[in-house]
């Protein structure tokens, strides 16, 4: 899951979900009574946000519980433009926060017209590759190597040396491999071309990364559906979703060889432990590459995944709708936020990572010069 | 149909109240056709100046270059240009036939109670969304085209040339089968209406001159819609050009010129809707901006051979009357 946009039907599904969560939610609340007059404190704060949509689903749910549960006093508007839009609009400083799935680099924040940008790591996802062939079975062995030799159009058949070899006990069928991927510019594509530059330099110098490139083969669908959705109706054919649209639509997918040489499965755990292995991550240096830490680790981890970021001005100039928003994503980014992104098939941020966003947040300062997040709210939720 | 409306109030009708003075009635009705004119206007000026360093940098190339690279910041129009062309050809080459067969059957063959539900039938095809089209196009079509439709192409023409290519459903053909059946109810309801409009005493008249009825439909009614008829052809292949949801849906998205029928492409408006929302660069947006300076271009050329080719019509048509 990156960065993609969990647009469409999941995430029509998950809002939904939302809706009737908010219900359950309510009934007690209302039975307790004075719920509101417990869980509100300060003004009344109403904070706006654009951008990524593979984030909206957990901002959706983690903002409905945050106002129902922590402050009732703070609403979220959250407008799901995509990231390109939400750096647009927190560079032109129309929204409180911008959400962007690749972290905005050096250009972009050149262009921010309110002074220094703070990025904080607010959900982490990881990327099945999936397949489509009736004959084979689920969790077929694969190299990095191999799936960007297929990508750049050089094994077209299913029945290949390549992936004989690497699965030997396995009979493939002669049929011709349909490559499947995104159309739209989106961090699910920057993850993956990421990887597969990591992993094969013809892939690196002849195609490269990023949210779109020159795909040399294949069909591309709009969004993670659409790539699904083209996975599921074209026999023979691979293609890179985020974790849950292939939970969800029951494809097979492959596990993947990390660097340790083991063979690993996209689960939560594995892409969590990838995510572990690399605790320094920051906007600058924002790639999950499998390159190394504790062997333990390094063994399970999957290789395929990504954050999406947040993306906040460092000098605020409204005390008390900023107090508000540290407030938020410190609960957010932490074991009290976190947990509906777990029921929503995120991966929960390692412990290394919720200290990353809280180092982060404590950069954003008042117009007193001081930081906004206080240590009762670190206290609260910063386990 | 037009209905000139140039001085109102003269006629014989008794009147209560005086008459708007006619400059005045002239001068409203002008700002608001003027609206129009300078929307359009500042449309064409904002692309244009948005689209501008794309044009600076890569100039004619733009029009020309086959590779849509983002990593390279590499830009070139041509295979989108050519995807929207042979997109919008495939469903106009179904579209004119069908849609003008099935308006003369519902303006002058049909008993009245079927016209009345086929009518009906057709303009409810008009109201579906677009992206309920791309979704049964993928979900319904993208099958039975890998299944039925493709297998029976490469029959006839062998599997090269407009058979080549693999058979997985979406593309070019697909993308051409859903414009058709998306600009059908734009064709046949603006033509049923000309064609229902000829006056019943040309019918009359050739029917008692002893004209079949396929003589009467061919050489009476469609002569005289058919400015109707190419205004309504202008109509559907502005709509075949410009539809964006369901042929990003259903037409691959590959940015490169296809040949064959099962081919994978892209058109000017898909490409703009795919990565817009996630263009961060700046040449990449402006580009993304030329290509729909380039749409309008396209749209507009199209129209105005539309009406030069009504011209000639009426011109070849007047002549054949004189002979």
């Amino acid at each position: 899951m990156r960065l993609g946009k969990r647009s469409g039907s999941v995430a029509a599904l998950k809002v939904a979900a939302v809706g009737a969560a908010s219900m359950v939610f309510a009934l007690p609340l209302t039975g307790a009574g004075a719920v509101s007059v417990n869980h509100s404190s300060g003004p009344p704060v109403a904070l706006t946000g654009a951008g990524s949509t593979f984030d909206q689903p957990f901002f959706t749910l983690g903002f409905y519980q945050y106002n129902k549960k922590i402050n009732s006093n703070v609403t979220v508007t959250y407008a799901s433009i995509g990231s390109g839009g939400g750096q647009q609009q927190i560079e032109s400083n129309t929204v409180n926060f911008g959400a962007t799935d690749v972290p905005m680099l050096t250009a972009d924040l050149a262009k921010a017209t309110a002074g220094t940008i703070v990025q904080v790591p607010v959900d982490l996802g990881g990327e099945a590759i999936s397949y489509n062939v009736s004959s084979l079975p689920q969790g077929l062995h694969l190299t990095g190597t191999v799936l960007a030799e297929i990508y750049l159009g050089q094994i077209t058949n299913w029945d290949d040396p390549a992936l004989r070899a690497l699965n030997p006990k396995v009979s493939f069928p002669n049929q011709a491999i349909t490559v499947v991927h995104r159309a739209d510019g989106s961090g699910t594509s920057y993850a993956f071309t990421n990887y597969l530059s990591d992993v094969n330099s013809t892939w690196s110098s002849k195609v490269g990364v990023g949210k779109t490139v020159a795909w040399p083969v294949g069909v591309g669908g709009q969004g993670n559906e659409g790539v699904a959705g083209l996975v599921a109706d074209t026999p023979g054919a691979i293609g890179y979703v985020e974790l849950d649209y292939a939970l969800v639509n029951h494809f097979k997918y492959f596990a993947m060889q990390n660097l340790r040489g083991k063979w690993i499965l996209p689960t939560l755990t594995s892409v969590a432990d990838d995510a572990a292995l690399h605790p320094h991550v920051s906007s600058t240096d924002f790639a999950i590459d499998d390159l190394g830490g504790p062997t333990k680790l390094a063994e399970a981890a999957y290789p395929i995944d990504t954050y999406s970021w947040l993306a906040i001005y460092e000098d605020q100039t409204n005390a008390t709708t900023a107090t508000a928003m540290v407030d938020l994503f410190e609960w957010m980014t932490h074991s009290g936020g976190q947990k509906y992104a777990k029921s929503l098939d995120y991966v929960p941020l390692p412990a290394a990572v919720q200290a990353t966003a809280q180092k982060a947040l404590q950069e954003i300062l008042g117009p007193n010069g001081k930081p906004l997040l206080t240590k009762a709210a670190i206290a609260k939720y910063g386990k | 149909m037009t209905v000139g409306i140039r001085n109102p109030g003269t006629a014989g009708q008794p009147r209560r109240r005086p008459a708007v003075p006619n400059g005045l009635y002239r001068a409203g009705l002008s700002v608001a056709a003027l609206v129009f004119v300078a929307l359009l206007v500042a449309f064409v000026v904002d692309l244009v100046v948005q689209a501008r360093p794309a044009f600076a940098h890569f100039g004619f190339s733009f029009i020309t270059g086959t590779q849509w690279n983002p990593v390279t910041a590499h830009y070139g129009a041509l295979p989108f240009i050519v995807g929207t062309l042979e997109t919008t050809v495939i469903a106009m080459v179904l579209a004119i036939p069908i849609g003008l067969g099935a308006a003369l059957s519902l303006s002058h063959l049909l008993p009245s109670r079927t016209r009345a539900v086929i009518g009906t039938a057709v303009e409810m095809l008009a109201a579906i969304p677009s992206v309920v089209y791309g979704l049964w196009g993928l979900l319904v079509l993208a099958p039975w085209a890998r299944t039925v439709i493709e297998p029976a192409v490469a029959f006839v023409f062998g599997h090269r040339g407009p058979g080549g290519g693999s058979e997985i459903g979406v593309g070019l053909l697909l993308a051409g089968l859903i414009l058709f059946v998306m600009v059908l109810p734009t064709m046949v309801a603006i033509s049923r209406d000309v064609l229902a409009a000829v006056p019943t005493e040309q019918i009359e008249g050739a029917l008692a001159l002893g004209a079949t009825k396929g003589q009467v439909l061919s050489r009476v009614v469609i002569p005289h819609a058919r400015a109707g008829i190419l205004g309504a052809i202008t109509l559907a292949t502005g709509r075949a050009l410009g539809e964006t949801m369901a042929v990003t849906m259903v037409i691959g998205n590959t940015p490169a010129i296809t040949h064959s029928l099962f081919g994978t492409t892209a058109t000017m408006a898909s490409i703009i809707a795919n990565q817009f929302t996630e263009a961060t660069e700046p040449f990449h947006l402006a580009s993304l901006i030329a290509i729909a300076v380039l749409l309008l271009v396209v749209a507009a050329l199209v129209n105005v051979a539309a009406r030069m080719l009504v011209r000639s019509v009426g011109r070849s048509v007047s002549a054949i009357a004189v002979a």
